[in-house]
């Protein structure tokens, strides 16, 4: 009896860890994008989380579009926003020194942030479930039925970015100018459009995640700098730059915090992640899985 | 201290002297002193993270948690422990500098990015453990009745000595601050912002001097917090979260990240914004925002770099026109 009691609440754990890994996966694959073309750490990654649910939100219940034409629009606005902060914010800088960059990306995270709070206010906002109905019964856990949107959509993601970057000649030629910007414009590929693709595509994934997520956590403006270091932490766990290593390092995070909440301390588990994150930090900064792709940082 | 920045100290000192006296004159601005408080509190948590930032070019994201390591040890010290009010700011000066020491340690020998985000973290953990050690802190609503410092018997409670006493503090920081830029230390950290490498060549202990600034700004951040406490009498978590950090930044680098007297500009225009711009209200943060993007795209050097070039145009354009005499 205490056995399938307690084999129930692992699942139960194990699926909610992954939901929420999702997201911080979602989030790193972000931060990964603009970083291996641009170098910068974009610290407005978060953001685009939060805007992702409250556009989805807005679209969704206020203006009452259908679900599928609500989750585009959302793409579409954040695609149309990243591109705008590269032209007119990442751009225009004339010595961009990392220091510059960080500070660049906090005060547009900022913006975000204030924006967002002009918009929706400070109240969090709730979502229906994409599919309504009750949690599904496996092995003696209910699985909410948004879980497995979430998990779909990621999957979906990573399978689109992996085709992208391998199969298609804009994802190739991000790739070149990752490796190397100067031989890549030698080959007429031009550098600020591949930065501008990478800006448009990390903004829009940062967004997915936060639409499929919203009706499980809720989203509210100020969630951003607390998605973006648990992103950033999966990214680096990963080794960053590193795809495959971001997603498998996010869903670890997600199962840790999920595990530390049910048997630790649901008061402390965002203290525990961040604890986990600067141990890295502090210890492997080159990844746990020493993919060692970033020896610059 | 070269001539020159002690006139400039002098002046300043004495400027701050006489200003509550002018404010005092209409009642409209009386309430400016009260501003004026928070100016002083935050240029002293300003200066600290200004030698870290624009001198050793070492980014903070977590200086919240020194202020609320300040505010909090005050605080409980002095609330359940009824320990004299100095006693617990010079304890809590103590635990942020210890705590500095050993998250610098491990934590400045990462660099740019990972640092930021470092520093993040740990203003984050800081700000967990004060909402969620209850016992202790009093947890999201946290506690208040702290007793005010005071001289001689005499508390000093009103804004006009508390004006006197925040401000003697900032101006002690500040100058401390200019003589750590113009020593030789200071000088070790100039060259460590231009570069890690040919500084440890010179001979600088590089991680040694990157923890030591660390410290030294912790230490001021902690001084800003148990003014706080000891003059709002009462401390809760919201005052010490990632925003708080991000102000701090926001004041050096808006200030001007060349000069430590950035940080006192920054820390004059961030409190009087609000007070100026009231049909804001919550929205100055998005005012904040933009300024910080318009300084970092268009004068790096903030505040005082366009006032400094503006008075070095102004004084060339005037000694041109006295030679046409």
């Amino acid at each position: 009896m205490f056995d399938t009691i307690l084999s129930g609440q692992i699942i139960q754990y194990l699926f909610t860890g992954l939901t929420i890994g999702a997201i911080y996966a979602l989030t790193a694959l972000g931060f990964n994008i603009i970083h291996n073309v641009t170098g910068i750490i974009n610290f407005a990654q978060g953001d685009f989380v939060v805007w992702g649910g409250l556009l989805m939100v807005m679209f969704a219940r206020f203006f009452g579009f259908p679900l599928p034409v609500a989750f585009f629009s959302v793409v579409g606005v954040m695609v149309f926003i990243g591109a705008f902060i590269y032209y007119f914010n990442i751009r225009p800088i004339k010595k961009p020194s990392i220091l510059t960059m960080i500070m660049v990306t906090i005060a547009v995270s900022i913006i975000l942030q204030g924006v967002a709070m002009f918009i929706w206010g400070k109240e969090p906002y709730a979502l229906p479930s994409f599919i309504e109905g009750p949690p599904v019964y496996v092995y003696g856990a209910y699985i909410m039925r948004q879980s497995f949107w979430v998990l779909g959509i990621s999957v979906a993601m990573v399978l689109f970015l992996t085709f992208f970057f391998n199969r298609t000649l804009i994802g190739k030629a991000m790739r070149a100018c990752a490796d190397d910007p100067g031989a890549a414009g030698l080959v007429g590929i031009s550098t600020p459009l591949m930065i501008c693709a990478a800006f448009m595509l990390g903004s829009a994934l940062g967004a997915v995640g936060g639409a499929v997520i919203t009706p499980i956590t809720l989203m509210e403006y100020d969630r951003g700098a607390m998605i973006a270091i648990k992103g950033f932490g999966s990214a680096i766990l990963g080794g960053l730059g590193s795809f495959s290593g971001a997603v498998i390092a996010g869903f670890m995070l997600g199962i840790l915090e999920s595990f530390a909440t049910g048997f630790v301390s649901s008061a402390y588990k965002d203290a525990i992640s961040l604890v986990l994150i600067l141990g890295v930090l502090f210890t492997k900064p080159e990844g746990l899985f020493g993919s060692g792709a970033n020896k610059k940082a | 201290m070269t001539t020159n920045t002690a006139l400039k100290v002098s002046s300043f000192t004495v400027f701050i002297m006489i200003l509550p006296w002018v404010l005092n004159l209409s009642s409209a601005t009386a309430y400016y002193v009260d501003v004026m408080i928070f100016v002083a509190i935050h240029s002293i948590i300003g200066c600290g993270l200004s030698l870290l930032l624009g001198y050793a070019g070492q980014i903070s994201l977590g200086q919240a948690a020194f202020y609320g390591i300040g505010a909090y040890t005050s605080g409980i010290l002095t609330v359940r422990m009824d320990v004299n009010p100095w006693f617990a700011m010079a304890a809590g000066i103590f635990v942020a500098s210890a705590i500095a020491t050993a998250i610098g340690i491990p934590t400045l020998r990462l660099r740019g990015h990972y640092l930021a985000m470092a520093t993040l973290g740990f203003g984050m953990i800081v700000f967990i453990v004060f909402n969620e050690y209850i016992a202790l802190t009093g947890g999201p609503s946290g506690f208040g009745n702290i007793p005010p410092l005071s001289l001689m018997g005499h508390p000093i409670e009103s804004s006009f000595s508390f004006y006197y006493l925040s401000w003697l503090a900032a101006i002690i920081v500040l100058t401390a601050s200019l003589n750590i830029v113009n020593s030789r230390p200071g000088r070790a950290l100039r060259s460590i912002h231009d570069s890690d490498k040919a500084s440890a060549s010179l001979g600088i202990n590089v991680a040694m001097a990157k923890v030591k600034i660390f410290v030294v700004s912790g230490a001021f951040g902690a001084l800003a917090g148990s003014l706080y406490a000891h003059y709002l009498t009462f401390v809760n978590p919201p005052a010490f979260d990632v925003f708080f950090s991000l102000k701090v930044l926001m004041i050096v680098v808006i200030g001007g990240i060349g000069s430590v007297w950035g940080a006192v500009f920054g820390a004059a225009l961030l409190n009087f914004l609000p007070e100026w711009l009231v049909f804001l209200h919550d929205f100055d943060v998005l005012a904040y925002g933009i300024i910080l993007l318009l300084v970092v795209m268009f004068s790096p050097q903030g505040i005082y770099g366009l006032l400094a070039g503006a008075a070095g145009y102004f004084f060339k354009f005037i000694r041109k026109e006295s030679d046409h005499d």
